[in-house]
């Protein structure tokens, strides 16, 4: 008979006896290869040393010179009901980032406190961290009850108070098992020594523990991958790659992606060496065709049309745990990764950091330091597609990049409106203190014969494009006017040559062109540039940017916008000098160019 | 859905976004079971196709089947393969089959030094052309600095504390003390230029999750692993000199799963079979810190 399979994790303070535990389940459940007990208490003899269960463990993860967990390794044994991996999370505050990445992974958890020592510092900030990380079933062993006299008392003192401050961070442990792993008591059977505990032992409490029901009464949520055509191989299907995080959808329903609103219809569902599928549903691993072809892009969600939909905001309010060495700070750009979209963000404004321990609220901080809970407001360079924490954790959750490292963990709790953003306050703030030279603009008009203009040649046509920038500058130098043509490597290999990382790349090429916009237009000139892959978000934060002045947009190819719509569009069919020309007659129209400036 | 669903969408997932993040990415077939299923979740995330080369390291010292297989199915399924080797190690005879250096030593030599040389181009790499029928020279020496690997980490102690997303110095060295934190499904991928990520799609999986996987899909499985008649397979496959064979009259994968669930493997360690793994203490972590897969 084929069992299912349950992730755990066994969290705890230091020297509480987690080790102990997992080599007690792992040789009382007879999943430890053969011979392996005998080897280590054989070698334990050889060195004189008194056997413990947590060599046991430190054996079978290589790990015996260190004497501390340091990394959550998985160990396996099954029960008559199902299979474990168990992470054994170490308890050691400099390992917390392990710790977390075992408990992240589990389904349930065990929490050890040792009965002699009490409530300790990580007893509580695991607790709050399994509360955090969104795992919902916990139980608690009070471990090295041989050291109390196996004694009711301790075991009820240790309940109430730790059952308190549990319940204040929203866990409620499904039940507390006096043990001692070191003597085996209540670990496989009841313990005779502890004829007073009612309950179950150890391993039975774990049985008791459910594997979570694939709800599927969620709206549907598609975070999009990848988008796959593997022409060359002969295939050409088009396949919106991903994984289902929450409901279902079939083959005909209308879809809608998220952030860039582009709609279409499911033409088919796609998998290998299955049987035709007309249907799928969370948690599959899956693909599908579309109707209408529409240029979507990676870490957009797809949802149905007739469903409650994401929000769409680049401010969010959220809860992170930090564990960056360095701390979390206003005014740096971190790359901010949830579910399967990539985005650069910023910290706007710390609201309270919270006390893992005596859950009091922090006075007011500037920075999220290392191993701090907190509730901040972030922005997104541009507007991401979401859910809240309590409606579908899978879109809610995110993790931030630190230069290359995962620095920090949270949970959406709340969208906010993207009214006030800090590049306008940015432009704002700049407009203010804006100093003027000795020479007014409207004087170099006048004498210039032409306004300034800042004008944007996108568009996946790049050849024509560029020569219909180049040969624009040509006709307006030839009547006089003072323009220049920047080109794009001149800024790559220039201005942006210290970009540090790729994901910001094209957020900090919009922002250090839209200021070079405003320097080089208020200098009196016509300035042409060309962009590449941009989008809607892109192009209006270009515009906010060039404040006071405003630019002209010409697009040249498909398009490759949402909702904006550029001052000239030109499929791939026009010559570049029929669209340098009607750029030409634009600005005119205008009154750029052409007009009688004498005063 | 059931765990053998459960644990296909998560390889599904992390190979395409390994796919997604890793320009330069290949993945490692040692043509045994693990990495074949591999190889098959590779076509079930890229809908049929394998969209990266598949290296394999050849020691010379494979069970000869093992070449015929491996061939085999790369004609069959259309497989870019590459090879690579320690043409040094081998021409100076500083093999253990040689007499001239230990088990550990020889591992080391042929399979990390190798495969350290054959993912950074640093060695020649041969490429099965398929006009031709026959493996040739590859001109294309670039750096793969994504690899994909089968490891699981129920196999041994190591290999337990492995993360999905692993990432390797320029030396291919693994720091263990100071491993990326991973949470939920979101995982290290970014790193500095010159750093090499080792992908771990299979790491939840069990030996016996491999198998009822096999049958469930229907993967055509290399011979070495059933019984022929003499009473005796191979559970882990390797070099010759170096794997034994167990016991066994298992014939084919049902057999195997029975023994593996409540028959006679179910308590013997995969790995029982591999005579390095007993030569000391924490010998096959030092290999891996040092690149070892």
């Amino acid at each position: 008979m084929k069992l299912e399979q349950m992730k755990i994790v066994i969290v705890g303070h230091v020297d509480h006896g987690k080790s102990t535990v997992i080599g007690r389940l792992l040789s009382d459940t007879g999943s430890l290869p053969e011979g392996k007990l005998q080897e280590v208490k054989d070698r334990c003899a050889k060195n004189a040393k008194p056997f413990e269960y947590a060599f046991l463990l430190d054996a079978l993860k290589d790990e015996q010179s260190q004497g501390i967990t340091i990394d959550s390794a998985r160990c396996f044994f099954k029960t008559q009901k199902r299979h474990y991996i168990v992470f054994d999370a170490p308890g050691h505050i400099e390992f917390l980032k392990n710790m977390v990445t075992g408990a992240a992974h589990a389904e349930a958890a065990l929490l050890v406190i040792d009965a002699n020592e009490g409530i300790q510092e990580n007893s509580k900030r695991h607790g709050y961290l399994l509360s955090f990380l969104g795992i919902k079933q916990v139980s608690v062993l009070v471990n090295k009850m041989d050291l109390v006299n196996y004694d009711k008392q301790v075991f009820e003192s240790i309940k109430k108070e730790y059952t308190e401050f549990l319940n204040h961070i929203n866990v409620r442990p499904d039940a507390f098992v006096p043990i001692s792993a070191m003597e085996g008591e209540g670990i496989i059977n009841f313990s005779e020594k502890m004829k007073w505990y009612k309950g179950k032992s150890t391993l039975d409490q774990l049985d008791t523990f459910e594997k979570e029901k694939q709800v599927d009464d969620k709206p549907f949520r598609f975070p999009v991958q990848d988008i796959y055509k593997f022409t060359e191989e002969g295939d050409d299907r088009r396949i919106i790659a991903g994984t289902i995080e929450s409901g279902s959808i079939s083959k005909g329903d209308d879809v809608v992606f998220l952030p860039s609103k582009k709609e279409s219809t499911i033409k088919s569902v796609e998998s290998f060496n299955t049987q035709t599928k007309t249907s799928a549903s969370a948690p599959e691993a899956i693909g599908f065709t579309l109707k209408e072809q529409i240029y979507i892009n990676p870490g957009e969600i797809m949802v149905k049309k007739n469903e409650a939909v994401p929000h769409v905001s680049s401010r969010i309010k959220v809860n992170i745990f930090w564990m960056g060495r360095a701390p979390l700070i206003k005014n740096k750009a971190y790359k901010l990764k949830i579910a399967t979209q990539r985005m650069g963000v910023k910290l706007v404004d710390v609201l309270n950091v919270i006390d893992a321990l005596e859950l009091k609220t922090v006075a007011k901080k500037e920075q999220v330091d290392r191993y701090d809970v907190a509730e901040i407001i972030l922005e997104t360079s541009k507007p991401i597609a979401f859910d809240l924490i309590d409606q579908i954790a899978g879109t809610s959750r995110f993790v931030l990049v630190d230069n290359y490292e995962i620095a920090g963990g949270g949970i959406v709790v709340e969208g906010l409106s993207d009214a006030h953003t800090l590049l306008e306050e940015h432009v704002i703030k700049r407009e203010q203190v804006w100093e003027k030279g000795g020479v007014g603009l409207d004087e170099k008009i006048v004498r210039n014969k032409h306004k300034p203009k800042f004008i944007v040649f996108c568009g996946e046509e790049i050849d024509q494009k560029i020569q219909a920038a180049r040969l624009l500058e040509r006709r307006l130098f030839e009547n006089k006017h003072q323009v220049y043509y920047l080109g794009l490597s001149n800024v790559l290999y220039g201005l942006d040559s210290d970009r540090i990382s790729e994901f910001e790349d094209m957020d900090e090429h919009i922002r250090r062109l839209g200021e070079l916009a405003r320097i080089v237009t208020d200098s009196g000139q016509i300035f042409i540039t060309i962009l590449s892959a941009i989008d809607d978000y892109d192009i209006e934060k270009l515009k906010i940017l060039t404040v006071p002045n405003d630019f002209i947009t010409v697009l040249v190819g498909e398009n490759i916008f949402n909702t904006f719509v550029p001052d000239l569009s030109f499929d791939g069919n026009n010559n570049a000098q029929s669209i340098a020309n009607s750029v030409y007659d634009l600005l005119e129209q205008k009154e750029i160019i052409a007009i009688e400036y004498n005063i | 859905m059931d765990t053998l669903g459960q644990i296909e969408a998560k390889s599904v997932y992390i190979l395409r976004e390994a796919y997604r993040e890793f320009k330069q990415l290949a993945m490692l077939w040692s043509i045994g079971k693990d990495s074949t299923v591999l190889l098959w979740l590779a076509r079930k995330a890229f809908f049929g196709h394998v969209p990266m080369p598949l290296v394999h390291i050849d020691t010379s010292f494979k069970i000869p089947q093992m070449i015929a297989y491996r061939d085999n199915l790369a004609r069959q399924w259309n497989l870019n393969i590459i090879y690579g080797q320690n043409k040094e190690a081998l021409d100076n005879k500083e093999t253990f089959p040689d007499g001239n250096v230990d088990r550990l030593t020889c591992c080391k030599k042929l399979k990390s030094e190798a495969l350290k040389a054959t993912i950074s181009g640093e060695c020649s790499r041969y490429r099965f052309d398929h006009k031709q029928d026959k493996y040739v020279k590859d001109e294309n020496a670039e750096d793969y600095t994504g690899v994909i690997v089968g490891a699981r980490a129920d196999e041994e102690g190591s290999r337990s504390k492995e993360r999905y997303f692993s990432p390797r110095d320029k030396q291919s060295d693994w720091d263990i003390g100071d491993q990326p934190p991973e949470l939920w499904n979101q995982f290290k991928t970014d790193f500095a230029p010159g750093t090499h990520v080792r992908v771990h799609p299979l790491l939840d999986w069990t030996e016996l999750n491999i198998w009822e996987y096999i049958k469930k899909e229907n993967i055509p499985i290399i011979p070495l692993y059933f019984d022929q008649g003499d009473g005796r397979r191979y559970r882990s496959l390797g070099c010759a000199p170096c794997t034994g064979t167990v016991e066994s009259t298992a014939k084919n994968v049902d057999d195997i799963i029975e023994e593996l669930r409540g028959g006679k493997f179910s308590n013997i360690a995969e790995r029982s079979g591999r005579s390095q793994d007993k030569e000391d203490g924490g010998g096959l972590e030092t290999l891996r810190r040092e690149g070892y897969m």
